[in-house]
């Protein structure tokens, strides 16, 4: 059965607004302490641990706009709301021009690159693909990462 | 650490993981995420049909990295990353995350390892690949 339309695909190649970000000691060691790393640069905040970027860009919703179950509505694709609604993470690919230090003013874009059904074993699954492009605010490169997100 | 030194199969150090209410509710605020299968435990169960508390998969995912670049420490970086979360975990699963060289480019410095995440069963429930650049 299909559960995407047109409308849902009509995202796909859409670039979000850029999100401006800055790097904080503070968020570096808070990052750090909850992921148990073991190098004290990381756990003295002198640098972020690749993966700390994975919250640095959330949307941040006032509380009325969270669902039930936790997660902001209206985050991801601005279209049609997907018709499967448990998310979970899928994976993520990572590529990492230089290391993130506290001080550094971020600025990330994201795109939604793909999205599609299949059927696992327990029923319908939804795939959505985002590229998100992490730079420094005169875009040289700092982290490239495509991530999927499964609805189920 | 040798470039020279590295063969391909070498293991890199494994290391276990559990996962506790009080270090999920820590990574969950450190990344802004509310979704309550990470700390809601009727919720997720009633709710979203999950064994238990969920085990956040990046956190999982950042777990594969820190077997590599704990690996490499100073003497090296990490240029790329992947890995797929298959199957979810719970809260009271121990983990253990290792990894095994795959290739080891000399002449441009480089290094290429598969990492896993093993649950107690010994299913890899986490797969993932690196590539780390090795200092002179």
């Amino acid at each position: 059965m299909a559960l995407l339309t047109e409308e849902h695909r009509a995202d796909i190649g859409k670039k979000s607004n850029p999100i401006t970000a800055l790097v904080t000691r503070r968020d570096i060691i808070k990052y750090s302490i909850a992921t148990e790393q073991r190098q004290e640069k990381f756990l003295k905040g002198d640098e972020a641990p690749p993966l700390f970027v994975m919250g640095l860009f959330s949307a941040l919703p006032t509380l009325d706009k969270y669902r039930p179950d936790g997660i902001p509505g209206g985050s991801g694709a601005k279209g049609p709301k997907l018709p499967l609604k448990r998310m979970m993470a899928g994976g993520t690919k990572f590529r990492q021009y230089r290391p993130i230090r506290p001080g550094d003013e971020l600025m990330g874009i994201s795109m939604m690159t793909d999205i599609y059904e299949k059927e696992g074993r327990s029923g319908p699954l939804i795939f959505v693909v985002r590229e998100f492009k992490i730079t420094t605010l005169s875009e040289e490169p700092v982290i490239d990462q495509i991530t999927s997100l499964i609805a189920r | 650490m040798n470039i020279l030194e590295i063969r391909v199969g070498d293991e890199l150090p494994s290391r276990e993981h559990v996962a506790t209410n009080v270090s999920l509710f820590l990574y969950n605020a450190a990344i802004w995420n509310a979704h309550r299968i990470h700390y809601d435990e009727p919720y997720s169960i009633n709710e979203e049909g999950h064994p238990g508390v969920v085990i956040d998969g990046p956190l999982q995912g950042d777990w594969l990295s820190q077997c590599a670049i704990n690996w490499v420490s100073d003497e090296g970086q990490l240029v790329s990353f992947e890995y797929s979360n298959r199957a979810s975990s719970c809260l009271g699963e121990t983990l253990t995350s290792g990894g095994t060289v795959t290739e080891v480019d000399i002449e441009n410095r480089l290094v290429s390892v598969d990492l896993f995440i093993k649950n107690e069963k010994g299913e890899i429930t986490t797969p993932g690949s690196a590539m780390l650049s090795i200092s002179e």
